[in-house]
């Protein structure tokens, strides 16, 4: 075969390849939107559910993701963002750090199902939280720390050791530095993270089955320890559990589940771009 | 060597500085002194240790992993090594790093980065700082129409000066310059020479440097660096014309390094 025949079949293969990831994705919101889309109306967003969920909307579930995820975040970012500054700008290669490193490659590694499992047990009866945003969300937060120290670290170590070396021999202390001087510069690499965690709080279902997710709960929660719907557990349910359901009302609710995850990553990925615009190194 | 001048009390005196990292040692019992108000040049080839030595000044070789040290370092009669505050130890000797090295952030906030950091927050004030330490740096006739683009939209010299604007901006009172020109052409260089010259008035300078000519052009001694140890140190012009040393002599003119 000569050169020019195997480079030939080479780059048919790469195209074929790369054609073969883009088909599926296409093919998969073409067939949600066309069957989803006559679904979604005022009242499927903003009502509640009614008939035994074959009617009405599904506005519980979409509040019910969103104090999910906004939980979730709110408990994962801090955390995780300090953490990988411990491991990454502090602690040297010690046997502890080993085995901060280990804990974090596990939790990586747990499905999430056990998540959920480990959620009821610690959060809705151990620490009596009862199945409630509270404990779904510290569930889904706990499956998401990896993500977000994985890319904040990612993020710290791409910053470049001058910027420390400046800073400290500026007279600045090692936390000025990482506060002025690193931080700042590592935070489009955190938003990254943030916009994985985002995606599979939103996404997850296995790990508010058992913590927070009702079946039927028309009424928006009063407080965190409220339990609530929640948009991938509702579309398992109405998929599943009832009969004689329209397909709009699920490929509605996939459509806007989808839709929710999308616009809130197009958020962040515009505020990546717009601070990595600034940055110069 | 010191011994020489029992009259000058110097700046800066190591006393048998060694450094290890990890089982290589990479300084051998270093003995010399910085007189006050004077540049020191310190030359010598690749993985001399001069950089090293730098580093010991203001102790930014404690940021490494697995680096042991032995001997004595005295800022001003004081042992650098039990400064309470590395901190303040940084403050008094500023660095100027070997490649212009701006933070992502305006000329204007380069500079008054050190003086925030130790709790210089008023206006006015950082306004004054930065504008007298762009003048001692011969920097602020080119930015000061400009003090608000990105450090990085200067050019390389420029970065250079801003960086040594930067390190005076914290009133320090030893500078300490790695290779400061080494990505820099030779007008840049020029000019980072001319601002060197100019701060003598005020600050004893340590000039780390892969050039000759430059330490032989602003150094008032010179000081040869080999494998980790000193092996000459003396005045610029006897150093440069006549060596006691023949490894000092085989370096300058070309024979190794």
């Amino acid at each position: 075969m000569s050169a020019r025949h195997a480079q030939t079949i080479a780059f048919a293969l790469l195209a074929l390849s790369t054609l073969l990831v883009v088909l599926p994705a296409l093919f998969m919101v073409f067939f949600l939107v066309r069957n989803g889309l006559p679904a979604l109306s005022a009242e499927f967003l903003l009502g509640e559910p009614k008939d035994g969920m074959r009617a009405g909307g599904i506005f519980p579930a979409i509040v019910g993701s969103f104090c999910l995820v906004v939980g979730a975040i709110t408990v994962s970012v801090p955390i995780g963002v300090l953490t990988a500054i411990y491991l990454s700008e502090y602690s040297s290669d010690s046997a502890f750090t080993r085995l901060v490193r280990l804990a974090i490659l596990n939790l990586a590694g747990v499905p999430s199902v056990v998540y959920g499992l480990f959620g009821m047990g610690l959060f809705v009866y151990f620490l009596g939280f009862g199945q409630s945003i509270m404990a779904g969300a510290l569930t889904l937060s706990i499956m998401n720390l990896p993500v977000i120290i994985t890319a904040t670290r990612e993020a710290l170590q791409s910053v470049p050791p001058s910027f420390r070396e400046v800073s400290l021999a500026l007279g600045a202390t090692r936390w000025q530095t990482v506060r002025y001087a690193v931080l700042p510069n590592a935070i489009p690499g955190i938003l990254t993270g943030v916009i994985l965690e985002v995606s599979r709080a939103a996404g997850e279902t296995a790990p508010i089955l058992f913590t927070v997710a009702a079946f039927y709960l028309p009424g928006l929660p009063q407080s965190v320890f409220d339990p609530v719907m929640a948009l991938p557990y509702h579309l398992y349910s109405i998929s599943t559990q009832v009969p004689n359901i329209s397909a709009g009302m699920r490929y509605g609710t996939a459509l806007t589940l989808v839709g929710l995850v999308l616009s809130v990553n197009v958020v962040a990925i515009f505020l990546r771009a717009h601070l990595r615009r600034k940055r110069r190194w | 060597m010191v011994a020489a001048q029992p009259d000058i009390r110097p700046k800066i005196r190591s006393e048998e500085w060694s450094v290890w990292y990890g089982e290589r040692q990479v300084l051998r019992s270093v003995t010399l002194g910085v007189r006050a108000n004077e540049i020191l040049s310190i030359i010598g080839p690749a993985n001399s240790g001069k950089t090293t030595f730098l580093r010991s000044l203001n102790r930014l070789i404690d940021v490494a992993r697995g680096v042991r040290t032995s001997g004595r370092l005295y800022l001003d009669e004081e042992d650098i090594r039990e400064a309470r505050e590395v901190e303040a130890l940084r403050k008094r000797v500023g660095m100027v790093l070997a490649l212009p090295a701006p933070l992502n952030l305006s000329v204007f906030e380069n500079v008054a980065y050190g003086p925030r950091r130790h709790h210089i927050g008023e206006r006015a004030r950082l306004e004054e700082i930065v504008e007298k330490s762009l003048r001692a740096a011969y920097l602020w006739d080119e930015v000061k129409d400009r003090l608000h683009v990105s450090g990085f939209a200067l050019s390389g010299g420029q970065q250079q000066r801003l960086c040594i604007a930067r390190t005076l901006a914290v009133e320090p009172e030893v500078i300490l310059f790695d290779e400061p020109c080494s990505g820099l052409d030779p007008i840049s260089t020029a000019r980072v020479e001319e601002a060197m010259i100019g701060l003598k008035k005020k600050y004893t300078q340590v000039l780390v440097t892969n050039n000759n000519m430059q330490a032989a052009r602003v150094g008032d001694r010179t000081a040869f660096f080999l494998m980790g140890e000193l092996i000459e140190l003396g005045e610029t012009r006897a150093i440069f014309t006549a060596p006691k040393n023949q490894k000092t002599e085989g370096y300058l003119s070309g024979r190794f390094g």
